[in-house]
């Protein structure tokens, strides 16, 4: 049994040298042809994180990221062969990552895009028609017990700064004039059909949102709201979140009354 | 005949509906539960044979991931594909994947360990396992067996197939200074169930001689469709696949790759000698 240890801290590592049992038939250097291996590995994952994360890649230019992506990899490489679910730690690792300290919302719009790449792989999910809304909503006695439940793809995007809008004008859905990177800004992310889509919408929205993919009640989720100090505009949320064909079903909690 | 299937040819796939015998795509692509990638192929599914390839299994590694067979076979049961196939490597080793095809060693001790591997998977996902041949940079003072009594030994051992990679035979001919002919007719080729066409790229090793790299980023080449007659000659008409994974061209391209090997395909003998 040979030491794959070895040879796997080698591929990581190029520092190191090749495995000690490694040999060419013509005499020639191990290490060159153990090159490509180093750059299958580094090269594959390297376009896994350019294909998931392209603005990130965009704002701060292909060198930069590929030194990024490079560090990224040795420290935290793939623990599975499914390739969709490699970079989940990517936006924290930039957090950390001291180069890119400069570019403060940079970590939030990587969050982004992996939000987007696991709304992608989601599972599918039929929304609610207009009919089985009114319906459910019309036998409920008491809707602030029954629970609003949302697209399995659904996520919140909570930033400090304008990673919303930074990430949009790399879609050429808006343009940056008049965008102050320092304004927080919230999204939802969703897919509808086959499209994964953000839908920037305001801090309340956010709020409300995460506290229904948790699981509250509409009335545990509306104090949610209430404890951030912020003010929800509860039938144009709603409508929102109709439009986006985010509501999957409206269920009883146990203390709801039907 | 078939065409590894790309995400952006499903459309043009779908519309055209071109004549082909089947169609492959990498297991590890469509481990996700939902969305565009499952809606396109349960499209294509219902037009077309399916082959599902593993490229994650590290079969050659020190232990199987137990948790990866289950999606496998999560995903075998959606799709019901012909064939399911596998590689000679190993790709993981404890808590790190590195998504790369990895040599082993041929000695008795991994023969042992890759037949094991070989018959857990086929029993779990209760159908017969195509193995692929490897494309190979790198040799091991370790190893006592030459590859291809390796490959014809798993085989006999575990009643498995091969995925004949006629690409990869080459490559590693070249890479290990080899006969194209003689490895060819040492490897177990009664037992071919499929067989993989795919371009490489030409490098030097440090003394000159040429390094092929398996890329799947050029059109097949020269030599691999001449091995490729060779080889069907050999084991009459087998299944084979086109495949590109790097600078993926239109799909159109891939077509005409396709009925290239539709065209050699139809010299092979229908009756082999006994």
């Amino acid at each position: 049994m040979i030491d794959q240890a070895a040879f796997a801290r080698a591929l990581l590592d190029p520092a190191l040298p090749a495995p000690a049992d490694s040999l060419a038939w013509n005499g020639s250097d191990p290490a060159a042809r153990l090159a490509v291996h180093r750059n299958n590995v580094m090269m594959s994952l390297l376009g896994v994180l350019t294909d998931t994360f392209a603005v990130t890649r965009e704002l701060v230019g292909d060198a930069f990221f590929r030194a990024m992506g490079r560090d990224f990899v040795r420290a935290q490489p793939p623990a599975g062969p499914v390739m969709a679910e490699y970079g989940a730690g990517f936006a924290d690792f930039i957090r950390a990552f001291a180069p890119a300290r400069a570019l403060p919302y940079l970590p939030d719009v990587a969050r982004l895009e992996w939000l987007r790449l696991v709304a992608l792989h989601a599972a599918d999910a039929e929304p609610l028609s207009a009919a089985e809304i009114a319906a459910r909503v019309g036998a409920a006695a008491d809707l602030a017990h029954w629970r609003l439940r949302l697209h399995p793809s659904f996520a919140v995007l909570r930033s400090d700064y304008a990673a919303v809008s930074i990430w949009a004008a790399h879609q050429a859905a808006r343009d940056l004039a008049g965008v102050d990177p320092r304004a927080s800004e919230t999204a939802w992310v969703v897919r509808r059909d086959l499209d994964v889509e953000v839908i920037p919408v305001d801090a309340a929205a956010g709020v409300f949102a995460a506290a229904l993919l948790a699981g509250q009640s509409l009335g545990v989720a509306l104090e949610a709201v209430g404890r951030e100090a912020l003010v929800l505009d509860l039938p144009a949320t709603l409508a929102a979140l109709i439009r986006c064909g985010a509501l999957v079903a409206i269920e009883p909690t146990e203390t709801a009354n039907e | 005949m078939g065409v590894g299937l790309k995400p952006q040819h499903c459309r043009d796939i779908l519309d055209a509906r071109p004549a082909l015998g089947f169609f492959e795509v990498h297991a590890e692509n469509y481990l996700g539960v939902g969305g565009p990638f499952h809606h396109y192929l349960g499209r294509i599914a219902e037009h077309y044979p399916l082959s599902v390839h593993g490229v994650g299994l590290s079969i050659g590694g020190r232990d199987l991931d137990l948790a990866h067979l289950d999606r496998l076979a999560a995903l075998l049961a959606r799709y019901e594909p012909h064939w399911f196939s596998e590689h000679l490597a190993w790709s993981r080793h404890g808590p790190v994947c590195l998504n790369d095809l990895l040599p082993v060693v041929y000695d008795e001790a991994t023969l042992a360990r890759v037949c094991a591997h070989v018959d857990r998977v086929q029993h779990r996902l209760r159908r017969r396992l195509l193995l692929e041949n490897p494309a190979t940079y790198l040799e091991s003072r370790a190893s006592t067996l030459p590859e291809a009594a390796f490959i014809d030994e798993v085989v006999r051992r575990t009643g498995c197939g091969l995925l004949l990679d006629v690409n990869n035979l080459y490559v590693s001919c070249v890479n290990h200074g080899r006969d194209p002919p003689a490895e060819l007719a040492a490897l177990p080729l009664h037992a071919v169930g499929e067989i993989h066409l795919a371009g490489h790229a030409a490098d030097v090793d440090s003394a000159g001689d040429p390094l092929l790299i398996d890329n799947h980023g050029a059109p097949v080449a020269q030599a691999v469709w001449n091995l490729y007659g060779q080889a069907i000659a050999r084991t009459g008409p087998v299944p084979t696949l086109i495949e590109r994974d790097n600078d993926v061209p239109a799909f159109d391209v891939l077509l005409a790759e396709a009925r290239q090997a539709e065209r050699i395909l139809q010299t092979a003998p229908r009756a082999l000698p006994a």
